[in-house]
């Protein structure tokens, strides 16, 4: 089984990557862009078949280490 | 005063620290492994020196917080032992949770490397009863991660609790934009466990030990940590 966690910064929180990357890209000339926030995706292969246990292997993997929740949201998608 | 200096991979300051430990303690302290479960017996002063652990993968200090050693640090600092984190020691400790935050990546994207000044806050701690309140003292600073935020519940409470150890100032003592260099909130540079007895900090104090290098203004922490030991 296949899985990705995506890890990203909560709302309000001041992303310096994020605005260096926005600022790139429009010096770029890519118009439109209103603003872009940077953050961390783990493609993870796991061997268990059940769902449901994936998703809570994940959810402590994400809490003990992928994310910071002090700032970080993270979200879970088994594929 | 009984110290050990926790040795990550990629930490790289632990020599500084041990320099600065022996100069105030005439004993040169042993180097712990993180792979280690337990601290020397009889360890009074736990220190997490600065570098690159695990070369800041993940987020800084984050997987160096999950290490065996840190089971044995934590239950150090439970028994009211002392922790010291500097720079990337700080990082960890804010990872392990034993204290509160994050340090971001700071606020202009630069890795800052230069003298700093810092005005102590209080001088009843292990850590500063060699400085007078309000003084400003010199410090080394060299990170690129140093940006300390908290949402505001945090940080009231860090500050009703007078849990601030040092500010970012200028040489005259004024908090600043200019002499904040890293966007730390509150200009905070280090701060305090709820107990007192773990103090995580940016700054290098232990770089500020000797004439030849720049100044003595780190040597106090140093010594005051010696003393409180003494005196215990």
């Amino acid at each position: 089984m296949k899985a990705r966690v995506f890890v990203t910064l909560k709302n309000g929180i001041l992303d310096p990557q994020g605005k260096a990357i926005e600022g790139a890209l429009k010096s770029l000339g890519f118009h439109g862009i209103e603003s872009v926030r940077q953050g961390k995706i783990f493609e993870i292969e796991l061997s268990a078949s059940d769902r449901g246990a994936a998703e809570g292997l994940l959810r402590r993997a994400c809490e003990k280490l992928l994310a910071n929740q002090v700032v970080e949201n993270f979200q879970i998608e088994v594929l | 005063m009984k110290a050990a200096v926790i040795l990550f991979p990629g930490s790289n300051r632990e020599q500084d620290a041990l320099r600065a430990l022996e100069k105030v303690t005439r004993i040169r302290p042993p180097l712990v492994w993180h792979g280690e479960r337990a601290l020397p017996a009889g360890t009074d002063l736990a220190v997490l020196p600065g570098g690159f652990s695990y070369g800041d993968y993940l987020r800084c200090g984050a997987i160096a917080a999950r290490s065996p050693i840190m089971e044995a640090v934590r239950a150090h600092a439970e028994r009211g032992g002392l922790v010291l984190g500097i720079c990337n020691g700080f990082q960890i400790l804010v990872e392990a949770r034993l204290l509160p935050g994050v340090l971001m990546r700071n606020a202009n994207m630069r890795f800052v490397c230069r003298m700093q000044h810092l005005v102590v806050e209080r001088t009843d701690t292990p850590f500063a009863s060699h400085y007078a309140r309000g003084q400003v003292i010199k410090a080394a600073v060299a990170h690129g991660e140093g940006n300390f935020t908290a949402d505001a519940e945090t940080l009231a409470r860090l500050e009703g609790e007078g849990r601030v150890a040092f500010r970012y100032c200028d040489a005259l003592g004024a908090r600043t934009s200019e002499a904040n260099p890293n966007g730390s909130a509150h200009d905070i540079a280090g701060i305090y466990s709820e107990r007192f007895n773990i103090l995580g900090l940016m700054p290098h104090p232990e770089n500020l030990i000797d004439p030849l290098a720049g100044g003595t203004d780190g040597l106090g922490l140093f010594e005051g940590l010696a003393d409180y030991q003494r005196a215990a």
